[in-house]
């Protein structure tokens, strides 16, 4: 008896699990033509909302749009690498059509976690560095997408036209970002192939910032921070001792120079949202990443602190100012 | 190094150790009275500046500080119960609340892991336009400090008080004489955790940011300015204690400035950090070790001479 009624149990589960099965199958053919596609971003922060923002809305003119034929999973760390890790297993193990990483450690995480998914990175300055592709012209692997550099050159270029008289370049950054290195080792070139002076400041947590800030005044004319997320967090204490110093601080971001920094060149973040977003349509069309170049953005724009200038007893060239395309503190 | 960017230097980490002080004598609370390492403090410190950036953002600056003391109170009375109550161990129950904090913190601050607070009415604004703006984050800071440090110090001369610091001493004696320790765990916990977000709360409105990063290593830092203090100043009577604490506070800040100063990398001030915390903590050990091997060694001539 007991024996009748194990087969009976085994078969009812066998039927239900292969009714099951094809539920699924056929749920699968039928969504076929809804391609998902994850994103995600280590941090809320004003640069990379706008990315994603204009990225999704180029998206859309490029004919996917969230919820008719495509399905769009946005998730954020909150700046916290251990929730990059379940966010891009999830979308791996949910078998996406599509991982959009924003900033360097979100794509790290991805390219990390498939070596099948297209992953498509963007805000990602030194993807070699950061061994996302072999190289910017033929990445070979699943990783591709555009890099928001901005070269160190343009911005001292910049710094030059502003204050023409420096002598010694104070370089703040936080020394455990991979970006913020490569930025300073051009910065070096720079200062070497013209005559001038590097004197580094490097901080590991924001809560060393004002400390590292004012063990530069004294040593040098300017300040230059890369786009680092640490110098960023911190930036109205870099301000704060810098401008009573009469130091002008030069940035590698548009956020940073809003929160009290001088001047910079900066990516224009609508832009690199809609190239982002451009690639994403070639792939989710068929094209292999490994394949398709990683873009480079050649529209920047020079934002500059007009309150700051004043505060530090600065006039902005006129040529620089008819230039910028934003000017804060006005 | 010229003599003003001398004078700035010296400023600024008198302006951080002032501040930061008040930290310590929350470090100083639970580490050195209650002997309970608490690591609660490194989320404590964020969880102040968190809401002092919202309330500033809001236009209360000083309602955000007084919020932030309350708020960081509670979070070190769910430490303290997690310790009494469920009977987890004070380390393992720190570091519980300090991880649980990171998620509130961020909720706190509107699910964001930054608030910057430029052109935002802090503490400090009212004094912008008079003449003494240069030194209203000593001057105010000092002040706030001094209040705090008069109300500890007739705290702890009350009988609470009394009790609270015996619990430290000896637990078993104190529970002995019929008190119980639950309770003066959780008031000691409490005020220590009030006192780290009170501090975090100014450092924020000082400083104009609030980051969900900034109170990483906020226990080191605080243990080894009271080490520092107790080393160079003292220990004799409360009073002098809890002076100790204040001004170890600021020699840490002006060892790190001189030592960032002389170009040492910021990242290894945490080794540093470590080092001088745990060279002072085995103070005593040692001590012990060097008497005992001189008394044997003396034992052993004794002996040899009969």
């Amino acid at each position: 008896m007991k024996k009748f009624l194990a087969v009976v149990l085994s078969i009812c589960l066998l039927a239900g699990s292969l009714v099951a099965l094809s539920a699924c199958s056929s749920g699968k053919s039928a969504g076929g033509s809804v391609k998902k596609i994850g994103i995600v971003q280590i941090v809320e922060h004003p640069s990379l909302n706008t990315i994603r923002e204009s990225f999704i809305e180029q998206l859309e003119k490029n004919g996917f749009k969230d919820g008719e034929n495509i399905t769009i999973d946005y998730q954020n760390a909150q700046n916290d690498q251990t929730n990059l890790k379940t966010i891009t297993k999830k979308f791996v193990s949910n078998k996406y059509d599509l991982i959009v990483a924003i900033a360097t450690p979100s794509a790290q995480a991805a390219a990390g976690e498939t070596k099948d998914i297209p992953v498509l990175f963007s805000a990602v300055t030194d993807p070699v560095s950061a061994e996302l592709v072999e190289s910017l012209e033929k990445p070979g692997g699943n990783v591709t997408g555009t890099s928001d550099v901005v070269s160190a050159t343009k911005i001292m270029e910049l710094a030059m036209r502003i204050t023409p008289d420096i002598k010694t370049i104070g370089a703040l950054y936080n020394s455990s970002e991979i970006n913020s290195i490569s930025v300073i080792d051009e910065l070096k070139d720079y200062a070497q192939n013209n005559g001038l002076t590097v004197v580094e400041a490097t901080v590991t947590s924001s809560s060393e910032v004002q400390q590292a800030v004012q063990s530069l005044v004294g040593k040098c004319d300017a300040i230059f921070s890369p786009i680092d997320n640490t110098i960023a967090s911190a930036m109205p204490v870099v301000a704060q001792v810098a401008n009573k110093a009469k130091i002008p601080v030069y940035v590698g971001a548009d956020s940073m120079v809003k929160d009290g920094g001088l001047a910079t060149y900066g990516i224009n973040y609508p832009a690199l949202g809609r190239e982002t977003a451009d690639m994403a349509a070639e792939i989710l069309r068929g094209k292999n990443p490994g394949d398709m170049p990683v873009r480079t953005i050649t529209e920047v724009d020079i934002y500059i602190n007009k309150a700051t200038a004043e505060e530090i007893g600065i006039t902005i060239p006129e040529d620089v100012l008819s230039e910028a395309a934003e000017i804060f503190g006005e | 190094m010229t003599l003003a960017s001398l004078i700035a230097i010296i400023q600024g980490s008198v302006e951080m150790g002032i501040i930061y002080a008040i930290m310590t004598l929350g470090v100083f609370l639970s580490f050195r009275t209650l002997n309970m390492p608490d690591m609660t403090v490194d989320g404590s410190f964020v969880l102040g500046a968190a809401i002092s950036a919202v309330l500033c953002t809001n236009g209360y600056p000083v309602l955000g500080l007084i919020i932030a003391f309350f708020v960081g109170c509670g979070a070190g009375s769910i430490t303290a119960l997690l310790h009494t109550k469920l009977k987890i161990q004070p380390l393992l129950a720190g570091i519980l609340m300090m991880l649980a904090l990171y998620s509130i913190n961020i909720k706190v601050m509107g699910n964001k892991s930054n608030i910057p607070l430029n052109n935002k009415p802090t503490i400090f604004t009212p004094f912008e336009e008079t003449a003494v703006a240069d030194y209203i984050y000593i001057i105010l800071g000092f002040a706030i400090l001094l209040g705090i440090l008069a109300l500890l110090f007739l705290f702890l001369r009350t009988r609470l008080g009394f009790v609270l610091r015996a619990t430290g001493d000896n637990e078993n004696m104190v529970r002995a004489l019929g008190v119980n320790t639950d309770i003066t765990k959780l008031i000691g916990l409490a005020l220590a955790n009030g006192l780290t977000a009170l501090s975090g709360a100014i450092i924020a409105q000082y400083q104009s940011f609030a980051d969900v990063g900034m109170g990483i290593g906020m226990v080191t830092i605080g243990l080894a300015s009271v080490i520092i203090g107790e080393m160079i100043f003292g220990t004799r009577s409360l009073l002098h204690r809890l002076t100790a604490v204040v001004l170890g506070a600021v020699t840490y800040r002006l060892v790190i400035a001189f030592a960032l100063e002389l170009g040492m990398p910021a990242t290894d001030l945490k080794l540093i950090s470590a080092i001088i915390v745990a060279a002072a903590l085995s103070i005593p050990a040692v001590r012990n070790h060097i008497n005992f091997t001189q008394k044997r060694i003396a034992a052993a001539k004794r002996n040899k001479g009969v």
